[in-house]
């Protein structure tokens, strides 16, 4: 969950919240410590699809699909990959994985969890008829290609074993397999979800720490109201007596709220108030570092910015931005200046990759570079950055461009498309004319996620979200060298130097990471904010 | 009367026809597929993107969305929104909320603009119809968005008087102040239009008479000037109802209402045809409605008018 | 905002003005103080808005550091720095243009759609009164704000000031179709187009040299109120970031650039406002006058 769609879209991806839970009582809410109080306020938006695991993908119902369903695994705070319906994962040859799944799990409504629920689930989920957004999640799973010519209606890859084992068989090894079960895609669902599966997204039964309230719990644009299900026994066991999203359009409203403390947790701060709300809230402000890449991708067709000229002026744009100046101004610290294409929280980030000088600020050498790429073909017309309009860029874009205008003494003009839907359409179809806002969040914990997806060849042309396609044979073959480590601070270490190239190329300009800022209210405590900057539901203790 | 009734309903179909057809070419202009920006940045699996797309009828030409579309309307069927919501649900849920927030509008427009157009027109050139000329002329030129922050900044954050957002909590007291920002403009009109009305009835011959006849100062305004004056502030009245209500797209962002204007806005943002056009197509029965009405109010309060 | 506004209220007087009242009404015009404020503010935006560069030297593009970000007034900076440190000053200067320019442009595009349908629609009545009447009554049901917000999100790629005044256009014209229809009915049966058609004057010549002048007051006093509205509106749909390109610096998108600095910068969005709503105020004072002066029933 990479992108924001709307302005109010809150900061980051929801999928996995997750944290290691050491002292917890396995069986809900009728131990004599059962959680008193009213409901925490956790601020959200009105989900765009129903609520089905495999149909979400933006934030808004994510961080909701997230407390109602638990997978084989999820996610500690750190990124760490911890069992959650499952007893154990396992395989000898990393392709075919076998699932053993805790015995005796049932949904809120007692259907069991067992190996169907898990195998029909994806089944449905990956065959094109039920028009799953999240259906390509499957492709790591033999036979989804038959699935999706029709020659077949069901994953070969899974097989039901017993009551609680199944096997996956995937269609390459891959050692980190287990670590995506854990993407909320991977959820089961009960057998009386297929009766009506249009009502089933309105009102889900799930089987993870949380349930609806009640069948009106979800009142559109308004709220959704969660309570604990008892009927959860793993580790994510919730320590308030139920959560209610409140949805904004506007998050300057939740703000306001927020002041009002008639919210609890809001997990993002309007960039018009970044500079005062450490001093309106106090305590209560969050800043911590976030796991939000974000830059601008110059594609090679524009005219140029191609061959070497092209790699001169990305490398001279890139000096000629002063990161720390924006950082410090106009997100008053609540950004970092990226060293990398990854995020300081994933495991084996290091800022000191060789060539990332060319993220520093020097206007000096970005004047000796640019005129050095004139040379070759003289600069003509205006350099733009397009950004949707419907989300919170407008700032950083103009200072960006103002940077850049004031050290190559170029004309720079932003290039805000009115709505997400209408910039990401151009991007798509290659016919964008400007150099264009991109950003991304992992869907799971590693480099890797961060790279492959966006600057590998077999992402370009439209197969992944490589939208500059950009292609570099000996940058793929890093990759693939550090996806075979078996050992994942290995694999890091292989990650990092496969960017010592895109360093070099810039195929997009790292600009910073986002923190995690938020805001609490007086009545809650031990709110806790998840590797994907999500606030981890289940946590927060709230005052009764 | 009922022929001409009869007439007007008529004219309204073609009206409601073409409002409706030009706001669903509108819509499909714009720019983006919203199928795509449902993958987000991901890459768009083409078989799955293909159902989508037949299952909300996108693979069709534009003319056959929009009878498909009429068709629905037809049997009361408004098709569904791409959270896999009926349109008619959401309808149902937002139109209570904005009908609120106009009608509050409605009530602070005539009170406020009645009584003080009313006094500023009794008293014409004095000091107090100098002040609500400058107010009036000051509220139509501070434009809506301007006037929602101010407020909003002093009268909900500073001062606390007012809740700063609405959100769920879709009370009179919550209201009070969107509703006093969304009539803002329209109070300067019925303040200017009764100020005017008052001011000529006052020196018409008929109350000339009522005062010879020896009538109280008091029973002069009530009964001659106040009763002949408001006919055009009805009629304002009437028609900005709808106006109200379709100009509510800035105030409901600003104070989070979630009404008719902020589910407008988001579906127009994600490209959802049948929402947009169904909403619209509410606000434009609810416009021809009250111009209807207005004009048969207005036929009734002055025997003048004839209805042809 | 809303197009009924005060369209709506003159409407209701619809009388027709005998030829000597021009002359009264210029004459009546020049006495009156709120004519006079008016127009010296006009006056100087105009000229703001045809040379920007005798009222500031600056390029509003340029010149902007982050290090000077929300300074106070210095020399050469009367208003100080907004918060990516470029100039307030020239940056007010420059948004004069956007505005009066659509103004302007509309209200002509407007009298000219509106006046050319409502002329031809009460004049010639019949099936074509009943097509045009329709057809305005559609483009008159739907609110303006909301078809500016869906066209314009759809029009991208050509946004700039032909497009918003043409959207705003295309959805104010019926207000002043109206008008004309009725200005022109009414003097359609008056005596003296009676005797210039008994004369066996032409029909076009009447129209032109005897209907059209009687009914411009009714348009005239309609088209100088609605320019302030019309500015309005190109100001909230810059709000909402749509229609001008931001390097035009509309005061709108000015005003959207700072409504959240409400409580820590108060005066980043106090300076656009401001100017936007005192622009605005002189032509709706201006309108207010002109009609005042034309109005028979106002001439005591």
């Amino acid at each position: 969950m990479t992108f924001r769609r709307k302005g109010a879209a809150m900061m980051a991806a929801a999928l996995a919240v997750a944290l290691s839970l050491g002292a917890c009582s396995q069986g809900g809410t009728d131990g004599g410590d059962a959680p008193t109080g009213s409901p925490v306020l956790m601020n959200g938006t009105e989900p765009q699809n129903p609520l089905i695991p495999t149909s979400t993908n933006e934030v808004g119902g994510g961080r909701i699909i997230d407390n109602l369903f638990a997978r084989l695994v999820y996610y500690t705070a750190d990124g760490e990959t911890k069992m959650d319906m499952a007893e154990s994962v396992t395989s000898d040859d990393d392709q075919v994985w076998t699932a053993k799944l805790k015995a005796g799990q049932v949904f809120s409504n007692d259907e069991p969890v067992d190996a169907a629920a898990f195998v029909d689930a994806w089944n449905w989920a990956a065959n094109p008829a039920n028009a799953q957004l999240n259906a390509s999640w499957f492709s790591i799973i033999e036979g989804y290609e038959d699935v999706q010519d029709g020659t077949a209606d069901t994953l070969s890859g899974l097989e039901v074993v017993d009551e609680t084992t199944f096997t996956i068989t995937l269609v390459a090894p891959d050692p980190n397999a287990v670590i995506q079960l854990g993407y909320s895609a991977y959820s089961p669902l009960p057998k009386s979800a297929f009766d009506d599966i249009a009502a089933y997204g309105q009102n889900p039964i799930g089987n993870g720490p949380y349930k609806l309230a009640s069948d009106d719990a979800w009142q559109h644009d308004v709220q959704i109201e969660l309570v604990p299900n008892d009927k959860y026994t793993g580790d994510r066991q919730p320590k308030n007596v139920g959560v209610t999203y409140v949805f904004y359009q506007d998050n300057k409203a939740a703000y306001n709220d927020i002041l009002a403390d008639n919210l609890d947790v809001l997990d993002q701060i309007p960039n018009d108030f970044m500079e005062s709300f450490v001093a309106e809230l106090g305590d209560r402000a969050v800043n911590e570092t976030g796991s939000l890449f974000q830059s601008f991708t110059i594609p090679s067709r524009l005219e140029h910015f191609d061959g070497d000229e092209g790699a001169l002026r990305r490398q001279a744009l890139s000096l000629a931005i002063n990161r720390q100046e924006i950082c410090d101004t106009v997100f008053a610290g609540s950004r970092t200046p990226a060293k990398e294409f990854s995020s300081p929280l994933m495991p084996g980030w290091s800022d000191s990759i060789p060539g990332n000088a060319i993220l520093g600020y020097d206007p000096t050498e970005a004047q000796r570079l640019w005129a050095a790429a004139d040379a070759i073909s003289p600069w003509t017309g205006q350099f733009k950055i397009a950004y949707n309009a419907d989300g919170p860029h407008a700032e950083w874009v103009q200072a960006v461009l103002n940077s850049i205008h004031n050290t190559l003494g170029i004309e720079t003009a932003p290039d805000p498309y009115p709505t997400f839907q209408a910039s990401r359409t151009v991007i798509t179809d290659r016919t964008i004319q400007s150099a264009f806002r991109t950003g991304w969040q992992a869907d799971y914990p590693s480099i890797y996620n961060y790279l492959a997806p966006l600057y590998s060849s077999a992402a370009a042309d439209g197969q992944g979200s490589n939208d500059g396609d950009y292609k570099n044979p000996q940058f793929d073959a890093e990759l693939a060298a550090g996806l075979s480590e078996t050992d994942m601070a290995d694999a890091a270490v292989q990650f990092n130097k496969a960017q010592e190239i895109l360093l070099r190329d810039l195929p997009a300009i790292p600009l910073w990471y986002q923190n995690i800022i938020g805001a609490k209210s007086t009545n809650v405590s031990n709110v806790l904010f998840g590797w994907d900057t999500v606030p981890i539901a289940y946590l927060i203790e709230k005052a009764a | 009367m009922g022929w001409y009734i009869g007439k007007r309903v008529l004219q309204m179909v073609p009206v409601f026809i073409g409002a409706t057809l030009l706001v669903y070419a509108m819509v499909f202009l714009v720019p983006g597929d919203p199928i795509q920006a449902m993958f987000g940045e991901r890459a768009v699996n083409p078989n799955v993107a293909a159902q989508i797309r037949q299952q909300y009828h996108l693979d069709q030409p534009f003319i056959n969305q929009y009878l498909i579309w009429l068709g629905g309307i037809f049997q009361g069927d408004f098709g569904t929104s791409f959270s896999g919501r009926p349109v008619i649900d959401e309808i149902a849920q937002v139109y209570p909320t904005t009908v609120r927030l106009a009608l509050m509008a409605l009530v602070l427009e005539a009170v406020l603009g009645v009584v003080l157009g009313a006094v500023a027109g009794l008293r014409r050139g004095r000091w107090f119809d100098s002040t609500a000329l400058v107010l009036s002329l000051l509220l139509i030129a501070v434009p809506t968005f301007v006037m929602g922050f101010l407020l909003q900044a002093v009268v909900g954050v500073k001062l606390k008087w007012l809740p700063v957002t609405v959100g769920a909590d879709v009370s009179l007291r919550s209201l009070l102040m969107p509703a006093f920002v969304l009539a803002s403009v329209s109070i300067a009109y019925v303040l200017r239009l009764t100020r005017t009305s008052v001011a000529e009835n006052a020196q018409a011959d008929f109350v000339r008479t009522a005062r010879a006849k020896g009538l109280g100062a008091g029973q002069v305004v009530r009964r001659h000037i106040l009763r002949n004056s408001l006919i055009p502030v009805v009629t304002f009245l009437g028609v900005d109802l709808g106006a109200l209500m379709g100009g509510a797209i800035v105030t409901e962002g600003i104070f989070n209402i979630p009404g008719v204007g902020n589910k407008l806005f988001q579906a127009i943002i994600r490209g959802q045809g049948p929402t947009v056009v169904s909403l619209v197509t509410i606000l434009v029965l609810v416009f021809m409605l009250t111009s209807l009405i207005v004009d048969l109010l207005y036929a009734a309060l002055d025997p003048r008018i004839r209805l042809v | 905002m809303d197009e009924s506004g005060l369209g709506q209220i003159d409407a209701l007087d619809e009388s027709v003005p005998p030829a000597s009242l021009w002359r009264e009404a210029g004459r009546k015009l020049v006495r009156r103080p709120s004519f006079i404020v008016a127009a010296v503010m006009i006056l100087i935006v105009v000229a703001v808005t045809c040379f920007p560069g005798l009222f500031a030297s600056g390029d509003p593009n340029s010149g902007c550091f982050l290090a000077s970000r929300f300074g106070g007034p210095s020399a050469g900076h009367p208003l100080g720095f907004d918060q990516q440190g470029c100039d307030i000053y020239t940056r007010i200067i420059h948004g004069a243009r956007p505005s009066v320019l659509v103004g302007a442009l509309t209200m002509l595009t407007v009298l000219l759609l509106g006046g050319t349908v409502g002329a031809l629609a009460g004049w010639r009545g019949g099936w074509l009164d009943a097509i045009l009447s329709r057809l305005g009554d559609i483009f008159y049901a739907i609110p303006t704000v909301l078809a500016a917000l869906v066209f314009l999100n759809s029009q991208k790629d050509r946004s700039g000031v032909v497009m918003v005044v043409l959207v705003i256009a295309a959805f104010a014209w019926p207000q002043m179709a109206r008008i004309t229809r009725g200005a022109v009915l009414a003097v359609k049966n008056a005596d003296f187009v009676t005797a210039a058609r008994a004369l066996g004057v032409s029909n076009r010549r009447i129209l032109v040299s005897h209907v059209l002048p009687n009914a411009a007051a009714p348009m005239i006093v309609t088209a100088t109120v609605s320019l302030g509205t019309y500015i309005v509106l190109e100001a909230t749909l810059s709000f909402l970031g749509l229609g001008l390109p931001l390097t035009m610096h509309s005061w709108g998108s000015q005003i959207s650039a700072a409504q959240g600095l409400i409580r820590t910068h108060p005066e980043q969005l106090l300076w656009p406002s401001a100017a936007l709503a005192l622009t605005v105020l002189a032509f709706i004072m201006l309108g207010d006058a002109v009609r005042d002066a034309l109005d028979p029933k106002a001439r005591r």
